[in-house]
């Protein structure tokens, strides 16, 4: 099992070095460096900078020295001190930038995730239970409509909803008062009030989704002979659907269930921006557009971390879910 | 033969699937009892309702199955229970405590994500009221039982840890674990390979002799039967056509679809160039069960006019019964 994971996690950290090369490529990519970039804003700014000072920008930042110097220069300062670098757009450290933006992505992603499994699991084993009764069809009804709305259209819909009838600001995540305020119990409620809009919109269609897809799992297992022979045993019908056929159906789920990982950062940029929300997915995409290179390798660097640690995850959550899959591991 | 002697009595028994294209009448009418203790042998082609028939029992036939008819009656110590008809209580209380199952596929029919011990262990606590270290114990106990070797390091294995003929066997251990008074086993050795097979089928007799349960033991292969069955039931297209004691109907059978099945397989000693008779004809499709007697298309004594007209019903032959027109006259002229 360790022999397995150490292994594993060599390869993590080789992709991982892989990516960091590819986001520095990125990074430096654009013509110009950082301080050309720097004096040019100083001049658009009117206040040019002298020879001496420009002399003194490039020795600070190093951009004289060579490329694998400077990345080592870039990568240890990723790895010891959190330093993402400069965003030229913003004028702020990336990491304050990114920093501000995961917690409420991270709130938004897991609240609508939960939204999701505590309504999809339910109703997709229902639906698969009573396959093709009527309220399967009801449901499959209803799933395909969420399936079928683009996000964008609900997010407006919503808005429209509610200023038409409400008179409530649901853009964003703060009413205008709290913008700015420190956190306190008003300022959670207000959060509250807005929060259930991109939730409810971000959940729809994941969760039309996960019903489907739990419908379908669970009917590849119901009629299983296993699920005979609980039957048989004379456990209650319930009690023998969670435990046997239920368990079994949730092994994609749990080898998958680490790729949300990413999106906890970087997901529902299109909600996001319709509905003016301060996570990452808008930040990416003003980085991209004003070849914000730090911000967008930064953005590179993190998603991928992600990526490849919510690949782990997965196999570390399907093992322990599936004995089969452990003593694989245990094995190899 | 006393009657008090009956364990299982099935009467009329008819289990049909509703499709969408028609209804197909896998069990159409079948009688069988079931005696305590002995081992009663279901034989007949693959298709011809056996495995509908066995689930009908615990009524786990899935949808779109449904018994549409008849008794089961299961004589236990404390009276009579009728199964077709019986509520969920009572059926959950049947189920492996008075009759346990063991299917065709070991592999597909325990869970593989649950060890063998604690799917013996969930078995015995559903039905006694035992703590979970005295059922732990009655798992190896019954893991030594059925001779599968260090049971104390096996009761924590998962199936797929385990070989065909060892889950076969964890398989009837989790059966026989609370001790029911039958066991029905519904192709347990098909799908193991010819030794393992053996050594399943003399395990089931020993376990019969130690623990006095009765076996119902359905399998298409005659000599499977040959080999176990105190008592033979030959079911032909959902009907049962011959039921006596099986000696004698692997000997001597009456009905001409026990005639010609014994004739198509390969017998113990024959010599093996000897020519096997095929059945003729084929299987008619589900949808349309021929009218009168469901064998005629394919008899070769069948009596125009009759065969195709009038459903034999069972005639008492000698101390079998056979459901076939030919036997029809002897009932009439018995006094
Ligand atoms: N789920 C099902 N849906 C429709 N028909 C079925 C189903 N299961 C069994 N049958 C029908 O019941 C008949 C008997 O099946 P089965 O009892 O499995 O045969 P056996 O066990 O004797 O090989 C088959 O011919 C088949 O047409
Ligand atoms: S009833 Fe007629 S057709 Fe059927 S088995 Fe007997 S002789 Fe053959
Ligand atoms: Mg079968």
């Amino acid at each position: 099992m360790l022999g397995y994971f150490g292994r594993r996690l060599l390869y993590v950290v080789v992709t991982l070095w892989a990516i960091s090369i590819a986001a520095f490529v990125i990074i430096n990519l654009p013509p110009g460096d950082y301080v050309s970039t720097l004096i040019a804003n100083a001049q658009a700014g009117g206040e040019g900078l002298t020879p001496a000072e420009i002399v003194n920008l490039r020795l600070r930042y190093g951009l004289d020295d060579p490329i694998f110097v400077q990345y080592w220069r870039w990568i240890t300062a990723i790895l010891l001190h959190g330093d993402f670098g400069q965003s030229f757009a913003w004028n702020q450290p990336v990491a304050t930038l990114i920093g501000e933006r995961v917690a409420l992505s991270a709130i938004l992603s897991i609240s609508s995730l939960l939204m999701v499994w505590a309504i999809a699991f339910p109703i997709g084993i229902y639906s698969a239970v009573k396959q093709y009764s009527w309220g399967d069809y009801g449901f499959s009804f209803l799933g395909f409509i969420g399936m079928a709305v683009p996000e964008f259209m609900l997010a407006l819909v919503l808005m429209y909803i509610g200023f038409r009838f409400f008179g409530a600001s649901v853009g964003g995540l703060f009413s205008p008062e709290f913008q700015d305020a420190a956190w306190n119990l008003g300022k959670v409620l207000d959060l509250m009030g807005h929060l259930w809009v991109p939730i409810l919109v971000i959940g729809v269609s994941g969760t039309a989704g996960m019903i489907r897809v739990t419908r379908a799992n669970l009917l590849d297992e119901l009629y299983r002979p296993y699920v005979h022979t609980a039957r048989a045993k004379g456990l209650p019908e319930w009690k023998l659907l969670l435990k046997y056929p239920v368990r079994m159906s949730l092994s994609p789920f749990f080898s998958t269930v680490g790729w949300l990982l990413p999106g906890l950062i970087g997901g529902e940029t299109i909600v996001s921006v319709v509905m003016s929300l301060p996570t990452g997915g808008p930040l990416l995409l003003s980085g991209v557009m004003s070849q914000d290179m730090y911000l967008v390798g930064s953005f590179i660097m993190i998603l991928s971390t992600l990526t490849v640690v919510g690949t782990v995850v997965s196999d570390l959550a399907l093992a322990w879910w599936d004995p089969r899959i452990r003593k694989r591991y245990k094995r190899e | 033969m006393p009657e008090d002697d009956v364990l299982l009595e099935i009467e009329d028994l008819r289990t049909h699937f509703l499709l969408d294209d028609g209804v197909v009448c896998a069990v159409d009418g079948v009688d069988l009892r079931v005696r305590k203790g002995e081992t009663l042998a279901i034989v007949g082609e693959s298709g011809c309702g056996k495995s509908v028939m066995a689930r009908s029992i615990l009524r786990l036939v899935d949808p779109p199955g449904q018994i549409e008819g008849g008794r089961i009656t299961l004589h236990r110590e404390d009276g009579p229970v009728e199964l077709v008809g019986a509520d969920k209580r009572l059926l959950r209380q049947v189920r492996w405590r008075d009759i346990a199952m063991v299917f065709q596929e070991p592999m597909a029919s325990l869970s593989l994500v649950h060890t063998i011990g604690s799917q013996i262990v969930e078995a015995v606590r559903l039905h006694e009221n035992v703590g979970k270290a005295e059922a732990r114990e009655r798992a190896i106990d019954m893991l030594d039982r059925v001779g599968i070797p260090k049971p104390r390091r096996r009761v924590d294995a998962y199936p797929f840890e385990l070989s065909g003929g060892m889950r076969q066997r964890a398989m009837i251990a989790m059966a026989l674990s609370c001790r029911p008074s039958l066991l029905i086993a519904d192709e347990p050795t098909t799908a193991l390979d010819v030794t393992t097979q053996a050594q399943i089928l003399e395990l089931l007799r020993d376990l019969q002799a130690e623990f006095g349960m009765a076996i119902m033991m359905i399998t298409h292969d005659l000599g499977v039967a040959a080999q176990v069955a105190d008592r033979m039931a030959v079911m032909y297209l959902g009907r049962v056509v011959e039921y006596g004691a099986a000696e004698q109907v692997l000997s001597a059978p009456r009905h001409p679809y026990a005639q010609a099945l014994l004739r198509s397989m390969p017998r113990l000693g024959r010599a093996s160039r000897t020519r096997l008779a095929a059945i003729k004809g084929m299987v008619p499709p589900p949808f349309a069960r021929p009218a009168g007697c469901t064998f005629h298309p394919r008899c070769d004594s069948a009596m125009t006019g009759r065969c195709d007209t009038v459903t034999p019903s069972r005639i008492p032959v000698g101390d079998r019964e056979v459901s076939c027109l030919l036997y029809d006259d002897e009932q009439e002229e018995r006094p």
